[in-house]
C-alpha cells in the first residue's frame, strides 16, 4: 500500500510540530523515521495512524486522498489498513493473550474463539513468536506484548505498520525475531513498515530508506545503506564527539545490600550481595520486570527488603522509610517522571520551595533559586510554569536540577527514557559529574548501549536470577542481549 | 489571554443564571410567582438585624467547616466524615459544659478546646485508618459519622438524659455560665464565635499560601507518590490535614450546642458538614472564595425559612436551588476547559493564516 502525505501541518499552541510536510512511503519497503526529540516525528506518525487530526494537509492512501484535518480515529485508520504499534503497547492488562487478540476484531462478530486460537497459533509459528494463549497480558514482557500487538494488527488486515521505538526493552533474541518478521512482512508480503527510532544501529541494520525530520520539517531522505555517523549528521547537521568518561578512582564503600531477599509482584529474588563505592557506576540490565527494578528501589529505600541488611555510609538502614534514606543522602529518580518524581499541577518554584528548610515559604528566594537552577541546568521553562507543561527532556533536566547535592547514592531508573541523543548525553553529563564528586550511581536501563557505555560493573537479571559482570572489557551488546534473554550458561563458559 | 478571562467570567455567571431560571421554572410549575419567591428569600435574610443575625448564625459553623474542608481537599482527601467530626466536637463541648463549673471566660475556653480536641481526634482516626490500614477516607468517614451520631443518641437517652425521664430528643439545657453570649437582642450573635470564624478564614488562607506545611499538603494532594519521593512526609500530611479540618469542624459543632440549641441533640450537625463540601466544590477549593460562597448559601438557607410563613412553600426549595447551582457549576467547569482548548486552537489557526498572507506581502516591499 502506498501512502503519500501532502502538506501536513500541525501546531500545538506556539509550537509548530509539523510544518508543511510532504513525503511518500511506497510499499514493500522499511522506512526509518529519524529526528531528535521534538522534531515532529511522533506527531506525524500519530496523524497518519489517526490518533490525532492535523490542522491542514491530506493523506493519500493508494491514490485515494482524504483530508488530514478531519478526525479519523485509530479504529478507522486500522480499517483503512494503517496500524501503529506504540512504545507502550495498547493492550489490556487484565485480558489473556487470546482475549486481547480477539478484541478489536468487532467488525467480524462471527469469528469464533476456536478459529481465533488457530489463527493466532499459525501467526506465531510463522514468525517464531513465543506467546502462551492463556497467559494474562500483565505477565508478558514488553517484547511479547509487541509480538501480540503485531499479530493482532495483522489479523485486522493492516498493510502499513508503524512502530515507535520497538527495540527498547527487548532481548537480543526478541529483536532478531522482530527484525526478521519485519523483513518478511515488507520484502515478501509487500507491506509498508515505518520505524521510528533513536537507535541508529537498528535503523542501519533494518531500513531500506530513511526520512529525517528536524524542527517539524523533512530535512533529508536517502536510500540505505548509510553509516550511523552519516545519519547523525543528517539529524543534527553536525557530528557529535563521543562522550568522554574520565577515570574515577573508587573511594570508600557508600551503600551495601547484604544477603538481601526481595519480593515483587512478578518476581522475587534471594541472596543478593551488592556494594557500591564512592564514584562507582553500576548498571542493572534485564527485560522489564526481571528484578532489576526491585533492587534499584530497595537500594534507595523506596521498598523494604524481605530479608537482609541495607547500609548507607556504614549506617544500618534496614526497614527505614524512604524519607530516612533521603536524609542519609540517597535519592531515587523513577522512570515515570510525572508519576513518581515530579508533581503535575505544581509550578517549578513550588517544587524548589518544597526542598527548602523552614516552616514558612520564602517565595521570593524560592523563585530566585528556581531561575538560577533553570539556567544552570539548561531547562526551557519559567519558574511559574507548571511542571507538566515542560517537554520530556526538560522535565528530566528539571528533576536533576532539584536533586539534593552531595548524595551517597543516586539511584536512577531508565535515566534517558524517551530522550533524544542530545538530551540523553546531557543527563549523563550530570550523572557523571555527581559520580566525580563521590556519589555512587546505580541505574537500570532497557538500552544495552547505555548499560555498556556508562557502567563500571553490570548486574544482569532474568526472572529473579542474576549474574554479575565485574569486568566489562570484551562484553558486547550482543553478549548482553543473550544474557537478558536468560542464557546465563554462555557467560559462565566465557 | 484576554479571551481566556472573558470565557472564565462567562462560565462563572452562566451556571448561576441557569440555576435561577431552573428554580424559577419549578416555582412556576407549582403555581407561584418566581419574583415573589426570590424577594421573600431576600427579605427573609436581610429585612432587619435579627434576620441578618440568623444568616450569620448559619454562616459561622458553615464557614468554619468549609475552611477545614479547603485543607483536606488541598491534600487530596474527601473528608466525608466531617459531619461526624462536628458531632464529636459537640459531644466533647457538651461534656465540658455539663461537667465543669469555672469562671465564664475559662469555662468557654475549656469548652472550645474540648470541642477542637473531639473533632481532631475523630478526624485523626479516619486519617490513621486511611494511612495505616488502607481504608479509604470516604468509607471510614461514613462509618465514623454513624458512630458519632450513635454515641450522641446514647448519651442523650442514657447518662445525660433529663431527670424527668428518658427522651431521645435532647439533653437538659446547659447552665447559662456554659453558654456563648449573644452580643445584643437586636443582633443575637456570639462575638467570640464570630472572632473564631474570622481567625479560621485568615489562618487557613495564610497557612495554605505561605507555609511549608501548606505546600506539602498541596504536593501530597496532587501526587502522593511523587511527593513521597521528593521527601514530603505524606502520611503526616494526610493525618495533620484531617486533624486540622476535624478541629475546625469540632468548633463548628460546638457552636450548635453552646449557642443554637443550648443542649446536645441527635444529628446536631444538621447537614452543615455536607453543605460545606458543596461550598468548597463551588469555590473550586479556593480559600478566599469560600467565605463568600458560604455566606450566599447561609443567606439562602436562613432566608428560605420565610417561604413557609409567607407563601406556604416548603423551605426545601432552597435546597433545590443549591443543588442545581452546584451541579451546574461543576458542569460548566468541565465545559470551560473544552471551550478554552477550542478557542486556543482557533487562535493558532488564525495566527497561522495571518502569517501566511503576510509573508508574500513582505516580499513585495
Amino acid at each position: 500500500m502506498e501512502i503519500t502525505l501532502r502538506h501536513i501541518d500541525k501546531r500545538f499552541g506556539k509550537v509548530h510540530a509539523n510544518a508543511d510536510i510532504s513525503v511518500t512511503f511506497s510499499e514493500g519497503k522499511i522506512y526509518g523515521v529519524l529526528g531528535e526529540n521534538g522534531a515532529g516525528k511522533s506527531t506525524l506518525m500519530k496523524i497518519l495512524a489517526g490518533f490525532q487530526p492535523a490542522d491542514q494537509g491530506e493523506i493519500v492512501v493508494d491514490g485515494k486522498p482524504r483530508e488530514a484535518r478531519l478526525h479519523f480515529g485509530p479504529t478507522e485508520s486500522i480499517r483503512s489498513g494503517i496500524g501503529m504499534l506504540q512504545q507502550d503497547p495498547l493492550d489490556i492488562a487484565s485480558f489473556t493473550v487470546i482475549e486481547d487478540f480477539v478484541y478489536g476484531s468487532g467488525a467480524r462478530l462471527t469469528m469464533g474463539l476456536r478459529e481465533a486460537r488457530k489463527a493466532l497459533k499459525i501467526q506465531c509459528q510463522r514468525f517464531g513468536f513465543d506467546l502462551d494463549q492463556e497467559s494474562p497480558v500483565s505477565h508478558l514482557t514488553i517484547g511479547q506484548r509487541q509480538q501480540l500487538e503485531i499479530v493482532r494488527l495483522l489479523a485486522l488486515g493492516v498493510r502499513v505498520l508503524i512502530l515507535d521505538e520497538p527495540t527498547t526493552g527487548i532481548s537480543a533474541e526478541q529483536k532478531e525475531t522482530l527484525f526478521s518478521t519485519l523483513g518478511l512482512l515488507a520484502h515478501q508480503e509487500g507491506m509498508t513498515i515505518l520505524l521510528v527510532s533513536h537507535k541508529l544501529e537498528d535503523v542501519v541494520a533494518l531500513c531500506d530508506r530513511v526520512v529525517v525530520l528536524r524542527a517539524g520539517q523533512v530535512v533529508g531522505e536517502r536510500e540505505m545503506p548509510a553509516t550511523t555517523s552519516e545519519l547523525v549528521k543528517m539529524m543534527f547537521a553536525e557530528e557529535l564527539p563521543p562522550q568522554s568518561r574520565q577515570a574515577v578512582t573508587l573511594g570508600k564503600k557508600r551503600v551495601a545490600l547484604e544477603d538481601v531477599a526481595l519480593r515483587g509482584r512478578r518476581v522475587s529474588l534471594e541472596g543478593l550481595h551488592l556494594s557500591l563505592s564512592s564514584g562507582e557506576v553500576v548498571g542493572l540490565a534485564g527485560l522489564d520486570g526481571s528484578g532489576q527494578d526491585l533492587v534499584l528501589r530497595a537500594a534507595a529505600g523506596v521498598i523494604r527488603t524481605a530479608r537482609g541488611r541495607v547500609t548507607v555510609d556504614g549506617r544500618d538502614m534496614t526497614g527505614k522509610s524512604y524519607r530516612q534514606f533521603r536524609q542519609a543522602g540517597v535519592a531515587f529518580a523513577a522512570a515515570g517522571r510525572l508519576e513518581e518524581g515530579l508533581i503535575a499541577g505544581l509550578t517549578l518554584t513550588e517544587h524548589v520551595a518544597l526542598g527548602m528548610p523552614g516552616a514558612l515559604v520564602k517565595w521570593r528566594a524560592a523563585e530566585a533559586d528556581t531561575s538560577e537552577r533553570l539556567q544552570r541546568f539548561n531547562v526551557r521553562g519559567r519558574p511559574e510554569s507548571q511542571v507538566q507543561q515542560l517537554s520530556g527532556g526538560n522535565q528530566q533536566r528539571f528533576l536533576m536540577a532539584i536533586m539534593p547535592a552531595n548524595l551517597a547514592l543516586l539511584a536512577v531508573e531508565q535515566p534517558t527514557r524517551g530522550l533524544d541523543v542530545d538530551s540523553a548525553r546531557w543527563v549523563w553529563t550530570q550523572i557523571l559529574a555527581r559520580r566525580a564528586s563521590g556519589t555512587a550511581v546505580l541505574f537500570s536501563s532497557p538500552d544495552l548501549d547505555e548499560i555498556i557505555q556508562y557502567s563500571d560493573r553490570v548486574i544482569v537479571f532474568f526472572a529473579g536470577r542474576f549474574i554479575e559482570l565485574a569486568d566489562l572489557s570484551g562484553v558486547s551488546i550482543d553478549d548482553l542481549g543473550h544474557l537478558i534473554g536468560g542464557q546465563f550458561e554462555q557467560a559462565n563458559h566465557a | 489571554m484576554r479571551s481566556h478571562r472573558l470565557i472564565s467570567a462567562t462560565f462563572i455567571v452562566l451556571p448561576v443564571v441557569v440555576a435561577v431560571l431552573f428554580t424559577s421554572l419549578l416555582v412556576m410549575l407549582v403555581g407561584n410567582e418566581p419574583g415573589e419567591v426570590f424577594q421573600t428569600v431576600w427579605m427573609g435574610a436581610f429585612r432587619n438585624s435579627n434576620a441578618l443575625a440568623a444568616v450569620v448564625n448559619f454562616w459561622r459553623p458553615l464557614v468554619m467547616v468549609s475552611m477545614g474542608l479547603v485543607i483536606t481537599f488541598t491534600a487530596g482527601l474527601w473528608n466525608i466524615g466531617v459531619e461526624g467530626q462536628m458531632m464529636m466536637g459537640a459531644v466533647f463541648a457538651s461534656w465540658a459544659a455539663r461537667s465543669l463549673a469555672l469562671p465564664h471566660p475559662i469555662q468557654i475556653s475549656a469548652e472550645i478546646a474540648a470541642a477542637a480536641l473531639g473533632g481532631a481526634l475523630w478526624a485523626g482516626l479516619a486519617g490513621v485508618l486511611k494511612t495505616r490500614l488502607g481504608v479509604n477516607e470516604i468509607f471510614g468517614g461514613v462509618g465514623l459519622n454513624a458512630l458519632a451520631n450513635l454515641l450522641a443518641i446514647y448519651l442523650i437517652s442514657g447518662p445525660w438524659q433529663p431527670p424527668e425521664g428518658g427522651s431521645a430528643h435532647s439533653t437538659t439545657p446547659f447552665p447559662a455560665n456554659s453558654l456563648l453570649q449573644p452580643a445584643s437582642t437586636e443582633f443575637p450573635v456570639s462575638m467570640v464565635a464570630l472572632g473564631l470564624a474570622f481567625a479560621s478564614i485568615i489562618g487557613v488562607t495564610l497557612a495554605l499560601r505561605g507555609t511549608r506545611w501548606g505546600l506539602q499538603l498541596k504536593a501530597t494532594g496532587k501526587s502522593s507518590a511523587s511527593a513521597r519521593l521528593m521527601g514530603v512526609p505524606t502520611t503526616r500530611s494526610v493525618i495533620s490535614a484531617m486533624m486540622v479540618c476535624g478541629m475546625l469542624a469540632g468548633l463548628a459543632g460546638s457552636y450548635r450546642v453552646l449557642f443554637t440549641y443550648e443542649s446536645l441533640r441527635p444529628l446536631v450537625s444538621g447537614g452543615i458538614g455536607f453543605l460545606g463540601l458543596l461550598v468548597v466544590l463551588l469555590a473550586g477549593i479556593r480559600a478566599l472564595w469560600t467565605p463568600f460562597i458560604a455566606f450566599a448559601f447561609a443567606a439562602i438557607m436562613a432566608g428560605s425559612t420565610r417561604l413557609r410563613v409567607s407563601l406556604q412553600l416548603d423551605a426545601s426549595l432552597a435546597g433545590v436551588l443549591q443543588g442545581a447551582l452546584v451541579l451546574l457549576v461543576l458542569l460548566s467547569n468541565g465545559l470551560r476547559g473544552r471551550v478554552v482548548e477550542w478557542s486556543d486552537r482557533r487562535a493558532a489557526k488564525q495566527a497561522a493564516s495571518v502569517s501566511e498572507t503576510a509573508s508574500p506581502g513582505a516580499r513585495h516591499e
